[in-house]
């Protein structure tokens, strides 16, 4: 993926985020700030027999934190937990450049270069903290 | 203008966040330097030379700090900034003299600091915490003060200056009606005592804190300043050594006089000389001179910035070197993560005046906040990235 594609991905699902809504009490509220800036962003999970049925999130926060969220969330949904903890695993190893498999990350691998600016780590993985919270919560 | 005495600037920044910290110039640093090499003994304690020249300097700071405010020199009482300084007027002062159904008047546009404190206070002691309106340009008037007090109001509490509107409140006229009341006023100095002339005899304020390290002084070293009679009434909040005379096996204390009591420990002896340095340095600049050229500066990046079309600038009218704008349809951190591509650092966030979106209806911004040392040059490359919307879209991640 070129670089221009991949910041037109971040793009769209932060113009268009997937699944951006409040949701009510019937779901797992879960939420992740980061300390260095302002991002804040709540998931909202329903899980039934350890598989995600459905996911969404509010908030505000940057276009790599938005994004990123946008994206996991297509990628949990109808997922079983296990397979869900086996994505987040994955995704952490690229963010901080360990042995990773490309083929479950689908378009998260966006964020495949994010290494090379420090400062931005932290956004991408930002949705990956609420929703490693939401899974304890289960 | 003055560039050249900051070694920050040997680096190619454009610095536009001195509501956060400002630069030191060289001989601050020369100054703090000065006595770890030279005469790095503690305070208090002349039996020996380099400990008496230690007395010497560090009371010295607080003789420029009461001279560069026009207070006595015993109504000064270092300590870690304004939030220390805030929090010891609150606990130690306020906490013993409060009684259940007295309001507290503070404004939604205040830093944390001047907001938690009150809130903690007003818990404890069922106080009630009444907001001045603010105006459409989000400034407070004399005449809104007026309309909020009643006979329960025991004190204001405000910003001189705000880290966000960067309106600069009629300090004066306030203390002259509220003391008419019987009304004590607290001010947050952080944004305004290193922008501008600070009389405290002038302004009659009851209390005043502020920070070194937003005056081109280093961190951790701060001041309070409060009328000699009510900080000899201030409960010190920390005990040690340094500020008891004596005290015996039967509880018995017997403490210092201000502002000692209110210095418990070793201080920041290093902090304090640093911030008398700073203070030489700015006497020498003028505070006229800086917040004549600031607001100048102001001036020229607001009109800039209101030629740009996807801008919108929430504090126009601001009397300070502050201004807090969006891009349209782009959130304020990626503005701040682009310009620091560009080397340019700018303030992203709600700058920890987390209620003023109630007012104003916008969460975050970007934060300009300018310095005497900034330049029309900076203002012109700033406004060179702001302009392409398209470019701060493609290149912010």
């Amino acid at each position: 993926m070129n670089t221009e594609l991949k910041r037109q991905i971040m793009l769209d699902n932060y113009s268009n985020p997937f699944h951006k809504e409040t949701k009510d009490k019937d779901y797992i509220k879960t939420n992740a700030n980061n300390i260095s800036c302002i991002d804040d962003i709540n998931l909202f999970l329903k899980i039934e027999n350890d598989i995600i049925i459905d996911a969404y999130f509010d908030g505000e926060a940057c276009a790599i934190s938005t994004s990123s969220t946008s994206i996991m969330l297509k990628n949990i949904i109808n997922k079983n937990i296990n397979d869900v903890k086996e994505y987040i695993n994955n995704f952490e190893n690229m963010i901080y450049e360990k042995e990773y498999n490309k083929d479950i990350l689908k378009e998260a691998l966006v964020y495949d270069e994010i290494y090379k600016q420090e400062n931005r780590k932290t956004c991408a993985t930002l949705p990956y903290e609420a929703l490693k919270k939401a899974i304890a919560k289960n | 203008m003055y560039r050249e005495d900051f070694p920050m600037f040997k680096q190619d920044y454009i610095y536009l966040d001195n509501g956060a910290t400002t630069f030191k110039p060289q001989i601050v640093i020369d100054a703090i330097t000065d006595y770890y090499c030279n005469y790095s003994a503690n305070a208090h304690r002349g039996d020996y030379s380099i400990s008496y020249k230690v007395d010497l300097e560090y009371e010295g700071a607080r003789k420029k700090v009461a001279e560069f405010i026009n207070a006595d020199i015993n109504e000064v009482v270092f300590n870690s900034g304004s939030t220390e300084g805030l929090n010891t007027i609150v606990s130690g002062f306020f906490d013993n003299l409060v009684d259940p159904g007295d309001e507290i008047i503070i404004s939604k546009s205040e830093h944390a600091s001047n907001v938690l404190p009150w809130f903690r206070l007003a818990n404890k002691h069922n106080l009630k915490i009444v907001y001045v309106p603010l105006d459409a340009n989000l400034h407070i008037t004399l005449e809104g003060i007026k309309s909020v007090i009643t006979s329960n109001t025991k004190v204001i509490a405000l910003a001189e200056t705000t880290n966000v509107v960067g309106d600069i409140r009629p300090i004066k006229a306030i203390c002259e009606y509220a003391h008419k009341n019987n009304i004590f006023v607290v001010v947050d100095g952080a944004q305004s005592t290193p922008h501008k002339e600070t009389d405290v005899k002038d302004s009659d304020v009851d209390f005043l804190v502020f920070s070194g390290h937003k005056m081109c002084g280093p961190t951790g070293i701060g001041v309070l300043y409060g009328k000699k009679e009510l900080l000899e009434e201030l409960d010190p909040l920390i005990l040690g050594g340094g500020m008891n005379e004596s005290f015996d096996s039967e509880k018995e204390i017997y403490l210092k006089d201000i502002p000692q009591r209110l210095e418990a420990g070793t201080p920041n002896i290093a902090g304090a000389i640093g911030l008398g340095a700073a203070i030489d340095y700015l006497q020498n600049i003028g505070m006229d001179n800086i917040s004549i050229y600031e607001q100048k500066l102001k001036n020229y990046l607001v009109s800039k910035l209101l030629e740009i079309e996807h801008i919108k600038i929430i504090n126009e009218e601001a009397g300070s070197g502050i201004v807090a704008f969006n891009i349209e349809g782009i959130f304020s951190q990626d503005v701040a993560y682009y310009l620091n591509k560009y080397n340019v650092c700018v303030r992203a966030g709600n700058h920890c005046a987390k209620i003023l979106k109630s007012v104003t209806g916008v969460k975050n911004t970007v934060r300009v906040s300018l310095y005497f040392y900034n330049t029309y040059e900076e203002i012109d490359s700033l406004i060179e990235l702001l302009m392409d919307k398209e470019k701060i879209l493609k290149e912010m991640i």
